[in-house]
């Protein structure tokens, strides 16, 4: 079994509205999974699904290759993106008894407890209450309590919300570390420089349905529109833009650079990027040859705005 | 440990650790010890002594009129109206009684006045008619020529002997005890219901509002954690009752210690059983007997039954109501409805009860789950056949089973919801999803 999670073609509905419509994942085991969508577009119902928070109208969600059952809730970590601990119980008491609500015994959860304070430093917070805690600090909290279990599947809604960006990146490397040692995790995010970032797989949900699925790669690939940008310097540049007119499609763009040369973004079109290498040679020096990636912000605002 | 029992727990410690738990179960015997002082004392106050002023132009019942500990009378009949009508103005007297000189009884029953600046109490006015009512009929009863003496001998006093079925002496005033102490049970209900179905409502608006809620039924269902926070709870209360039960006997032993009081007299018989026995020494024992006579175990027993089915199946109504809610200002428009049948089971068994314990409304809302917990509690110490407190009983479980699975769902659907308040309807509409 390959798969930590698959989801078949879930629906979910709330009288009228559909949340989810026929909805279908499948989320590869050890992976970090990018869920993309805008806000209301159903990422926060799939979630729930999963987490067996509500129950799906239609459709299955099979887990670790096992129909999704009761005891499946041990094998899962789960952080909301609205974050909530008690405010008058003591960080150590809380702790303990979330660990033991996702069956932990005592022994083990303070075992794992005393591990996690030492790592993330904050021993000294055993018998402080959440409201005296400042919000990175209760985020901190919430983490160790998502992952206190030793989940399998850890699913984390808006992970960075709210963190500084020391903090954010403390709770990015411990992702990572956990995803190393065997840990598939769900991301539910709109940031996307830390999908580019972490995930190996994404899927864009938009109005109740999936839009995209497969490998970050995969997806760029198929999104790339064969375009170059290029700097060029030359003495002839009338002559060059003659020349690149005539096989391409041309725009004017900018990036950063030591030189004062002509910055062009150049659509190939049919020709390959040795055709546009040889027109420029041809004309000029060249001190940049770059394809344009698309970004995942790009592919997330096209998407959402043809539909 | 199962996950339920997690969650008692950690419900039943949070209460109990809470500090106004902590206050109200030891301060709140003194606040009651404080008042019953202060009532005591207040009745113990002599009231002010009010001068009333007589105007009688008869002459013939001035003399009827003795002055007590709250009202002085004097005699100005030889002063002129006018100016005792402006010293009654100027607040010199409480009250001016004018019996005008009138030779006809029948005219003069009609003809007498009384002037005051504030109005007086019914009771004195009553005293006021009644010595003169007493006089004039005197004087008539001399004037037909009747002797007053034979009169007052032939006069007949009845009180009637009451015994029972069984043979024994039955005593007057018992019928009010049972319904003290029927009510101090029905009462304590109400208002445990009420306290602790607060503090269950409070506390699911707390994880609401906390947004612990997700992380929570992530690992638990809502259900469990519904019932283990009613459990919890409630919990929590009977130890309050519990502690309040143990302080307040001891009080009792140490009070009749320190006073050398007869703990009969001082105990459960209360003022009727005093009174009685200024009458006659062995009325009390008698009382005591009829007390302990009581259906004692019964009203034990369902006392517990009755306070638990009671407050689960209106602790699942709060639950519900602090599920659908973001806040407890919202929650007005939903209590409302739920403290109603509350009040109305304390009026019935007030009402209803005492005057008729075993008729037909006394009986039909001692069979209404809504009421069942406070009207059946005090109908018990009448004498209620077993079979209707096990029907009652029975109902009022059936129907905590089916409220339960209701305020579930609306529980279920109510935690994740917020921002916006949510209608009547709208709750409705929620059983379906």
């Amino acid at each position: 079994m390959s798969n930590i999670l698959e989801v078949n073609k879930v629906v979910k509905q709330y009288g009228d509205y559909t949340a989810l419509n026929e909805v279908s994942l499948t989320v590869p085991k050890g992976s970090i999974y990018g869920l993309l969508g805008p806000n209301g577009a159903g990422k926060t119902s799939l979630i729930r699904i999963i987490n067996q928070i509500t129950m799906p109208d239609g459709g299955d969600v099979i887990l670790d290759g096992e129909k999704l059952k009761p005891e499946h809730v041990a094998v899962i970590g789960y952080m909301p993106e609205e974050r909530g601990l008690y405010k008058t119980m003591k960080v150590g008491e809380q702790c303990l008894y979330l660990a033991q609500l996702k069956g932990l015994s005592k022994q083990e959860a303070k075992q794992q407890l005393d591990y996690w304070f030492e790592r993330l430093e904050i021993q000294g917070w055993w018998n402080k209450k959440i409201q005296e805690l400042s919000k990175g600090m209760a985020q901190k909290i919430q983490f160790v309590v998502t992952v206190l279990h030793k989940p399998k599947l850890l699913i984390l809604d808006e992970p960075f919300s709210g963190f500084d960006p020391v903090n954010a990146n403390l709770i990015k490397d411990e992702i990572i570390e956990l995803n190393k040692q065997g840990t598939s995790v769900i991301f539910s995010t709109h940031r996307m420089e830390s999908v580019e970032e972490m995930c190996d797989y994404i899927a864009l949900i938009h109005k109740s349905n999936k839009l995209i699925e497969g490998k970050l790669i995969d997806v760029k690939k198929k999104f790339r529109s064969n375009s170059y940008e290029v700097g060029i310097l030359s003495d002839n540049i009338e002559g060059l833009m003659y020349d690149l007119s005539q096989k391409f499609t041309l725009s004017q763009t900018d990036f950063k650079s030591l030189n004062d040369e002509l910055k062009l973004e150049i659509n190939l079109g049919n020709a390959t990027p040795n055709d546009l290498l040889n027109t420029l040679v041809q004309r000029g020096q060249v001190t940049h040859f770059v394809e344009k990636i698309p970004s995942m912000n790009d592919i997330f605002i096209k998407t959402v705005s043809e539909k | 440990m199962s996950k339920t029992l997690l969650i008692i727990k950690r419900e039943f410690v949070a209460k109990v650790r809470n500090k106004s738990f902590i206050v109200m179960t030891f301060l709140s015997p003194l606040l009651f010890v404080a008042i019953g002082v202060f009532v005591g004392y207040l009745s113990t106050m002599k009231a002010e002594l009010k001068t009333i002023a007589i105007h009688d132009e008869t002459g013939r019942f001035v003399n009827e009129f003795k002055t007590d500990q709250e009202y002085k009378y004097v005699d100005l009949s030889q002063v002129d109206l006018k100016t005792l009508k402006d010293s009654i103005v100027s607040e010199s007297y409480e009250g001016l009684l004018i019996i005008p000189k009138l030779d006809d009884n029948a005219k003069l029953q009609k003809g007498i006045q009384y002037v005051s600046n504030d109005s007086p109490s019914v009771s004195f006015t009553e005293d006021l008619e009644d010595i003169i009512a007493k006089k004039i009929t005197a004087e008539n009863f001399q004037k037909a020529g009747l002797d007053t003496l034979k009169i007052n001998n032939a006069k007949a006093d009845v009180s009637i002997y009451l015994e029972k079925a069984s043979g024994e002496q039955a005593l007057k005033g018992l019928n009010e005890i049972k319904i003290i102490i029927g009510g101090a049970f029905g009462y304590l209900i109400m208002m445990f219901i009420i306290l602790y179905g607060n503090m269950v409502m409070r506390s699911v608006i707390e994880e609401k509002t906390s947004r612990i809620i997700e992380v929570i039924i992530s690992s638990v269902k809502p259900f469990q954690l519904m019932m283990g926070k009613i459990i919890g709870t409630s919990l929590a209360g009977i130890l309050q009752f519990l502690i309040w039960a143990v302080l307040g006997l001891s009080a009792m032993f140490i009070l009749s210690g320190m006073l050398g009081v007869h703990m009969g007299a001082s105990g459960a018989a209360g003022a009727q059983a005093v009174e009685a026995a200024q009458h006659s020494g062995s009325d009390i024992q008698m009382y005591i007997k009829e007390l302990w006579n009581l259906p004692i175990a019964t009203i034990l027993i369902s006392f517990i039954i009755y306070f638990i089915g009671g407050y689960f199946l209106y602790s699942s109504f709060y639950a519900s109501i602090g599920a659908a809610v973001d806040n407890e200002t919202d929650s007005q428009q939903f209590l409302l409805p739920i403290i109603m049948p509350l009040i109305l089971g304390v009026y019935i068994g007030f009402f209803t009860v005492m005057n008729d314990p075993h008729g037909t409304i006394a009986t039909v809302f001692s069979m209404i789950p809504l009421t069942s917990p406070i009207v059946m509690m005090m109908r018990i110490p009448f004498g209620v056949p077993t079979w209707q407190i096990i029907v009652s009983m029975l109902i009022l479980f059936g129907t905590f089973l089916g409220v339960v699975w209701f305020a579930a769902k609306i529980y279920r659907v109510g935690i994740l919801m917020y921002g916006k308040k949510p209608s009547w309807k709208e709750l409705a509409k929620w059983l379906r999803y």
